[in-house]
């Protein structure tokens, strides 16, 4: 009963919340300077033409009235027609969804495993060198943002030692027989293990990228909660019964431990997702952040509304999913 | 136990005084641009174009740090990109600091509709991707450096707003602010004179880290061209220029690339070297 209100309060700001992003973009940007109809046609047009489109797409009506025209739209799932790229804005976004997915769950894999690995490590070697080079590690990998970490991936593993690819999503001159926009997934599917090899060459950089400092974050977490536990009652129990350290660690204290790391997890990532714009404009890889910048650059009005409510939806959404989670999982929430 | 303190707090020292020591250079560099770069940064020489540092076999020596497509000087152009980093790192950071850490002291403090109208705003703030935000601010508000700080501060104010409304929220329930209320003072005299004091190095912290933010967003929208005009040296726009040259002129790159890792780390490991000496338990 009590998760049933939770949930129904949850879902009632997240609607608020969507509601105040839709409106924020809706009127800024529409006092950009700049007519985007012009913009997008020959420079030979009469005021005429100017006009006439300007009505085609609804931007000579007071502001209001265009917003209310396009929340309509939306409930519909109609989101409008980009300008630049004169296609359906639905389509457009959904069609470059799949490639930032890919990216996101694959820099996310990463910085569980690293960060995984370097709290484990750091558990079993405490009070020793190790833990102090992981503990400066994290701090490094902390301070400095992705988009620098990508610099500087480019340099050393594009251009010093060439062995990843540093731009784009695949090598364009390959056939692909895919169907859908999950690239990465279908190849894999179809056993097209070349076509995986080369996507896997392309993503790795922008990933590990985007994964530096969400690995830091998990690591470090995981191994202060990994240390508290580890002087529990119950884990000195399973070490006097003769279990080697290695076990005792993965075995007993980690399930315990996991809890909290989890759920930082969750909001960490959605930070993770928004670092994708920058970091897909920097490694040239077609996703939906290169799409927004592009779509923020030609003034397309239309595509850039659909694609911040997109993000939107995804950032409150996996916050909503965390804290169902959470509470569902934690008992003391459960009955509160 | 007392030994792990005391290396603490001298791997605390190193870690407060080699920053700022980095820091400092830059700033009188900085301000002191005009004397210190060896050319103009804006003086194009097609004859020298695309030169290597001067370890290099093909080198001019005048030109320390080589140049780039269009013959300017690289060093240079480090040397008066400096001036926008911190301007832009120190305006935007105080501006934010002062706007959002007014909010959260309003709203942690006083609660009730202020708290929830601050709220709802963190939240559908943290509901946009940022930089996209910023890219979109800059289209709005036309390139250039009062836009560029003027979006960050109207980005990152959740940054400061969020920790010291928690932090307002906890000093406020203490027995000190009760007993400043019993002996007369009033509520917004209370605010600012006793809680205020009491946040004051969480806002410290929070500042010294937000310039390093600020440096990063500058560099990030100079990197997408929507920063200062394309003229004017910025290391965001130096490194978007390396960027596309990185196989035929990788110093055009990588020397801005080193200067801005230096800097956004410097700001932040300072940042966490306060944290620790604020700290009472490390005291």
């Amino acid at each position: 009963m009590a998760l049933l209100r939770t949930l129904l309060l949850r879902l009632m700001t997240t609607a608020i919340t969507l509601l105040g992003v839709a409106v924020i973009v809706f009127f800024v940007i529409r006092v950009v300077p700049g007519n985007p109809i012009a913009m997008m046609l020959p420079p030979g047009a009469t005021a005429e033409d100017i006009a006439r489109l300007t009505a085609l797409y609804g931007l000579d009506k007071p502001i209001p009235q265009q917003f209310l025209i396009w929340g309509l739209g939306v409930l519909h799932g109609d989101f409008g027609t980009s300008i630049t790229l004169r296609r359906p804005v639905l389509d457009l976004v959904l069609g470059r969804l799949p490639a930032t997915l890919e990216l996101s769950v694959m820099a996310l894999v990463f910085a569980i495993l690293i960060g995984g690995t370097a709290a484990l490590t750091g558990t079993r070697l405490r009070a020793t060198r190790v833990e102090g080079a992981i503990d400066i590690a994290h701090g490094m990998a902390l301070s400095v943002p992705d988009f620098l970490w990508g610099l500087l991936l480019i340099v050393v593993f594009g251009v010093v030692f060439p062995v990843f690819q540093i731009s784009g999503r695949v090598t364009p001159s390959l056939q692909l027989p895919f169907i859908t926009n999950f690239y990465l997934v279908e190849s894999i599917l179809r056993l097209r293990f070349d076509l995986t090899k080369d996507l896997l060459s392309h993503m790795f950089l922008p990933s590990v990228a985007l994964a530096i400092p969400l690995a830091a974050i998990i690591g470090q977490l995981l191994k202060q909660c990994l240390k508290e536990t580890m002087h529990l009652d119950y884990v000195t129990l399973a070490r006097t019964q003769g279990y080697s350290e290695a076990r005792v660690i993965w075995r007993q204290a980690l399930p315990n431990a996991i809890l909290p790391t989890l759920t930082l997890v969750g909001v960490q990532f959605t930070f993770l997702i928004g670092g994708t714009v920058i970091i897909e404009r920097l490694f040239s890889y077609e996703g939906l952040g290169n799409m927004a910048i592009d779509a923020v650059i030609n003034r397309d009005l239309p595509l850039i509304q659909g694609i911040v409510i997109l993000f939107a939806v995804i950032f409150t959404g996996v916050n909503l999913l965390v804290d169902l989670t959470y509470a569902a999982l934690n008992p003391r929430l459960r009955h509160g | 136990m007392a030994d792990g303190r005391a290396q603490i707090r001298r791997s605390a020292g190193l870690r407060l005084w080699l920053p700022a020591a980095w820091l400092l250079t830059l700033l009188v560099v900085a301000i002191f641009a005009p004397w210190v770069a060896p050319k103009d940064p804006l003086a194009q020489d097609l004859f020298s174009g695309g030169l290597p540092p001067f370890w290099v076999h093909g080198a001019d020596r005048s030109f320390l740090l080589g140049t780039d497509s269009l013959g300017r000087d690289v060093l240079s152009r480090i040397i008066f990109g400096t001036r926008i980093a911190l301007s832009v790192a120190l305006i935007s950071g105080v501006l934010t600091c002062a706007v959002g850490a007014s909010l959260g002291l309003l709203a942690g403090f006083y609660r009730g509709w202020v708290d929830t109208v601050v709220s709802r705003f963190i939240d559908i703030w943290m509901a946009f991707p940022p930089v996209l935000f910023s890219i979109l601010l800059i289209a709005v508000l036309r390139p250039g450096l009062f836009s560029i700080i003027l979006a960050i501060v109207v980005i990152d104010w959740t940054r400061f707003a969020r920790v010291i409304r928690a932090e307002a929220m906890t000093q406020g329930a203490m027995d000190y602010v009760a007993s400043a209320r019993v002996s007369g003072r009033g509520k917004f005299g209370t605010m600012v004179r006793e809680i205020l004091p009491n946040v004051l190095p969480i806002i410290v912290v929070l500042l010294t880290l937000e310039m390093g933010i600020a440096v990063i967003v500058e560099a990030i929208l100079s990197f997408v061209n929507l920063s200062i005009s394309t003229d004017d040296p910025t290391w965001g726009g130096m490194i978007s220029e390396g960027r596309t040259s990185i196989h035929q002129a990788w110093w055009v790159l990588v020397f801005p690339l080193i200067t801005l890792f230096l800097t956004v780390l410097s700001f932040s490991q300072l940042g966490e070297g306060l944290k620790d000496r604020f700290d009472p338990v490390l005291r």
